[in-house]
């Protein structure tokens, strides 16, 4: 059509509206015939084929849910498994007179009021000959008042349903974690088929993280039904698939020593096998019990883990964030050795402070009379503060994040577990665009003893031990070993180590001097040399939870406990050939290392003690 | 107006026609309106499993409907014109708020709780987008040129993307194509058709990759519903042995066995015309085929009578909708077009359908009963 005409010409209008009236119609006419074509093929032409589905549509489908797959540690002991569970359930239409049957069960097994009408409402949402639950968890007891009497009660049975249950309860509940009932929101998300069966779902840690392996594949069965689509009888049936069973790198006895180790105090401990990055121990104290969340922990029994001051469902060693204090030292000492900002023997007086140039402002040292003339071995031997103020000062705060965050520091570590926490590693840029402020020599200062705006998590602060007693070969930690499925198994996450561009010479003068934090005779963390043929490194450290006023002494012993300082500890050995790093946090424990290395000495001992036995 | 009530002396005094033109009922199009809800009851008593409480309630919602119809009927079409751009805008921010507050709640919502009842924003979009855009088109010359192309674009775009958002990709299909349909009534020429169609065909791809993984779901299962028996693919296969099964003559009224037997889900709402195929075989499923058909050939006769520009797009594109309302269930229900949530139009169970398609009908009578006479 022309468009030579700008104003409106209503006839024109006119005839295109109603030739696109007509156009329209006929369009609607085919698309209709279209529809009646369709309506023909299966009305007609497939009415013989739907009809007999239909009369077999007396075929249901029914879900088969998959058994879950069991979790095992390094030596196969079970952390989770499905446990059977017994439920008295009742089908009314076998009962004669079902209110004088709940009342003789409930004579018989004490059954509480609130149970029975619980069940009474229950069955009126259900078709009669559908088995429906009156007692679930029931107790041995229980079971055998009823098997004695069962026959005088038609109609009534015991049923077995399994149960996930965790055998070790508290001690490694974060990072087992636990099913619970899949709630409305993650039933949207979920792929529909698969769950059709399933009742529980992986809420937190390998339970949650491994869930799509942990589950399986759901089968169906084609039932038939009769018309009141009571089944008859199994026509076909796929079998699911059961969950695969994924053992874990963590060992569960020396899990449970950290744990214990760990006492009084809250925290973390981790420990990682340096050559595979398996993680060993990932203990985060206090622990909850798993098992109530299974089968729908009560209201006040919640709320009471929420409200908790010691936070026991937080999982310190993933989630915990920490000022690594001067356990970040020995990194701090190869950065200035890398960068050649200082000599390894090159001596540096402390007087027991350290003060910027022109600034009044006195950064202290843990010792007021300070330590002297001290070198690099000795400064970490001692954990002499004002040597690290002084290399910090040279090295400058871009120097120390670049070199630090090859170690993983303010990033996560990849493990295999949902919800990791990155931590911090503060930055020129960090501060410029989170707090919009520019960075102060002052906070160079004491981020070289790893106070001020940095913070790691327990795991962070192993893989880093674990990177550096490695000899810079970058371990990423991981928890599932073997996933076995009943035709394959697959191995879980191992990443190839990569070497960190670092002079090998430099990382042995670092190790020697963390030798020498454990057996040199000024050594912070003296006490766990004992009994030993082998040589262990370490560091310890003391982050503040509160700021002590420029004059003002710390007295531990005046000082509310959830003031006190965290203890930390870092730790390898073999000095000589490290297989196992950890990192030990104890929170309010004031020393590193009269509380925290201690805790990291059993753990190491038990384990090379393991290992040589073998 | 004077002429129109002289117009009316010359027409044969019949009592109830003459109280349907009082108020401003259309006569055919209020038959085959009325018929199709009766037919809803008939279907609903059997689909809903004899249960009274959804007739009742769907009796409460068609009642409303008709009065609210009643009422939109004896408006001046003139009105309608005049505040198309302001209830177009209202729309947008209704549905805006309920975006927001769907961010806010986390979660996917539809309607604004105004207390003592709920209110789907995007089905008062439905009517106020081809509004819109027949105010705005017929404010021009047409056919439309490129810049009022544009625009009337963004203007269907804009509530479409909106309410695909929620997501109800349903409604947006049906919003779309109401303003689709207007450009189509206003003489967008068919080389513009033709490649937009192109243009359409080549972004499937791209539109694949934005879409939720359960409308992917949905999609992928209508190519191929066996491959997944369990999940997606049950509701296709259990209604096509529906209808199928049905065959010419049907199992006659209250004889569906699948929808008896909770084989079919969603009897009631999206997939009720498989429970009527089933009990009423080939013949009803063409009786009511026929019958919508008497009701879409009606509605483009009242806009092919259209006096103003306005009008007559308005007119046509509520026409239009209302057989791609039909198309869509239908098609989806037997198979041959995805599942998207559409309501067979008057017949399904649910409540704010009926009362947006029924308002749409009154805006037609309205139109239809609201004549100047011009001489030519």
């Amino acid at each position: 059509m022309s468009r030579t005409y700008t104003i409106k010409d209503n006839s024109v209008e006119n005839r295109l509206f109603l030739n696109r009236i007509v156009v329209a119609f006929i369009v609607i006419l085919l698309l209709s015939s279209g529809l009646i074509v369709r309506l023909i093929y299966l009305q007609i032409v497939g009415h013989e084929h739907y009809a007999t589905l239909a009369k077999d549509n007396s075929i249901k489908i029914e879900p088969l849910v998959p058994t879950r797959g069991i979790i095992y540690d390094r030596n196969g002991k079970i952390l989770a498994e499905n446990t059977p569970s017994y439920s008295l359930e009742l089908i009314p239409e076998q009962i004669k007179d079902i209110d004088d049957t709940l009342q003789r069960l409930k004579t018989l097994l004490a059954i509480p009021d609130e149970k029975i009408e619980q069940y009474q409402k229950l069955r009126k949402r259900q078709k009669r000959f559908v088995s429906t639950p009156l007692l679930m968890n029931m107790s041995d007891e229980e079971l055998a008042k009823f098997a004695v009497v069962r026959p005088f009660f038609p109609g009534v049975d015991i049923h077995v349903n399994l149960v996930r249950h965790y055998p070790y309860y508290d001690l490694a509940s974060h990072v087992v974690g636990y099913v619970s009932r899949i709630n409305e929101t993650e039933l949207k998300s979920l792929p529909e088929a698969e769950y059709q069966g399933s009742k529980h779902i992986g809420k937190v840690g390998i339970e949650k993280s491994y869930e799509a392996e942990l589950h399986g594949k759901t089968g169906y069965a084609e039932v038939e039904t009769n018309a009141q689509s009571r089944a008859i009888h199994t026509v076909n049936a796929v079998d699911p698939d059961p969950g695969a069973d994924l053992y874990l790198t963590l060992d569960i006895d020396l899990q449970k020593t950290a744990y214990d180790a760990l006492d009084i105090y809250n925290g973390a401990v981790v420990a990682i096998e340096i050559k595979t990055g398996g993680v060993l121990v990932f203990a985060s104290r206090p622990g909850f019990d798993p098992n109530p969340f299974v089968v729908g922990i009560s209201n006040d029994a919640y709320q009471t883990l929420q409200t908790s001051e010691d936070q026991p469902l937080y999982n310190r060693a993933l989630r915990g964030l920490y000022p690594p204090g001067s356990t970040l030292k020995p990194f701090i000492g190869l950065a200035g050795i890398e960068y050649n900002a200082i000599g390894s023997q090159n001596r540096l007086f402390c007087p027991g402070f350290y003060q910027l140039p022109g600034v009044s402002h006195r950064y202290r040292d843990w010792k007021k009379t300070g330590h002297g003339t001290v070198n690099l071995t000795q400064a970490i031997t001692e954990s002499c503060d004002v040597y690290f103020y002084t290399l910090a000062s040279m090295l400058g705060i871009d120097n120390m994040h670049r070199f630090l965050q090859q170690f993983g520091f303010g990033e996560k570590t990849g493990i295999d577990l949902v919800g990791e926490k990155a931590g911090l590693l503060p930055s020129r840029e960090w501060k410029r665009n989170q707090r919009n402020q520019a960075w102060y020599p002052g906070e160079t200062l004491i981020t070289g003893i790893g106070q001020g705006f940095t913070q790691v998590t327990p795991l962070q602060l192993a893989r880093a031990t674990a990177t550096l007693a490695n000899h810079g070969k970058v371990v990423t930690p991981y928890l599932v070993n073997k996933i076995v499925r009943a035709n394959a198994t697959t191995h879980g996450p191992q990443v190839p180590q990569e070497a960190l561009p670092l002079n090998p010479a430099n990382i042995d003068k670092i190790i020697d001097a963390m030798v020498n934090v454990v057996h040199g005779d000024r050594g912070t963390a003296k006490v766990i040399k004992n009994n030993i043929t082998y040589q262990i490194g370490g560091k310890t450290g003391t982050a503040q939870v509160f700021n002590i006023k420029q004059d003002a002494k710390y007295n531990e012993n005046e000082i509310d406990f959830k003031l006190r300082d965290h203890a930390l500890f870092i730790a390898f050995a073999p000095a000589d050939d490290p297989q196992i790093a950890v990192a030990v946090i104890a929170e309010n424990g004031g020393h590193g290392g009269s509380v925290a290395a201690p805790i990291a000495g059993k753990v190491i001992k038990q384990y090379l003690a393991g290992r040589h036995e073998n | 107006m004077k002429t129109e009530t002289r117009r009316e002396q010359f027409e044969p005094p019949s009592l109830i026609g003459s109280i349907l033109r009082k108020l401003h009922i259309d006569i055919p199009l209020f038959i085959g309106l009325f018929l199709a809800s009766l037919l809803s009851f008939v279907i609903l008593y059997s689909a809903g499993s004899q249960d009274m409480g959804v007739l009742i309630r769907q009796g409460a919602r068609v009642g409303l409907a008709f009065t609210l119809m009643t009422v939109l009927a004896h408006i001046n079409p003139f009105q309608f014109k005049r505040y198309s751009a302001a209830l177009f805008s209202i729309g947008i921010l209704l549905l805006l708020a309920v975006l927001i507050m769907g961010e806010i709640g986390k979660g996917a919502q539809r309607w604004l709780d105004l207390g003592f009842f709920r209110f789907q924003p995007s089905e008062m979009i439905k009517i106020t987008t081809p509004m819109m855009i027949a105010w705005y088109l017929a404010e021009h010359p047409l056919p439309p040129r490129w810049k009022e192309l544009f625009i009337a674009g963004i203007l269907i775009l804009v509530p479409t993307l909106l309410i695909a958002k929620q997501p109800d990709l349903g409604t947006a299909l049906l919003v779309a194509s109401s303003g689709a349909g207007v450009l189509f009534f206003a003489g967008l020429s068919w080389r513009f058709i033709a490649s937009i169609a192109a243009i359409l065909a080549a972004l499937a791809p791209v539109l694949w990759h934005f879409l939720h993984d359960y409308q992917r779901a949905r999609v992928l299962t209508f190519l191929n519903p066996e491959a997944d028996p369990m999940g997606r693919g049950y509701h296709i296969i259990q209604s096509k042995i529906a209808i199928g099964s049905g065959g010419i003559y049907g199992k006659g009224w209250l004889g569906s066995t699948q929808s008896e037997l909770d084989f079919l889900p969603e009897s009631s709402t999206d997939f009720i015309f498989a429970v009527f195929a089933e009990e009423f075989g080939l013949f009803g499923c063409l009786g009511l085929l026929i019958l919508y058909l008497l009701i879409i050939a009606r509605s483009l006769y009242i806009a092919s009578q259209a006096q103003d520009t306005y009008s007559r797009l308005l007119a046509g594109s509520l026409a239009f909708t209302f057989f791609v309302y039909v198309f869509v269930n239908i098609g989806m229900v037997i198979g041959v077009l995805p599942v998207v949530g559409v309501p067979l139009p008057l017949i399904s169970y649910g409540g704010t359908s009926i009362v947006t398609l029924l308002s749409g009908f009154g805006i037609l009578m309205s139109i239809h009963t609201h004549k100047k006479f011009i001489p030519h």
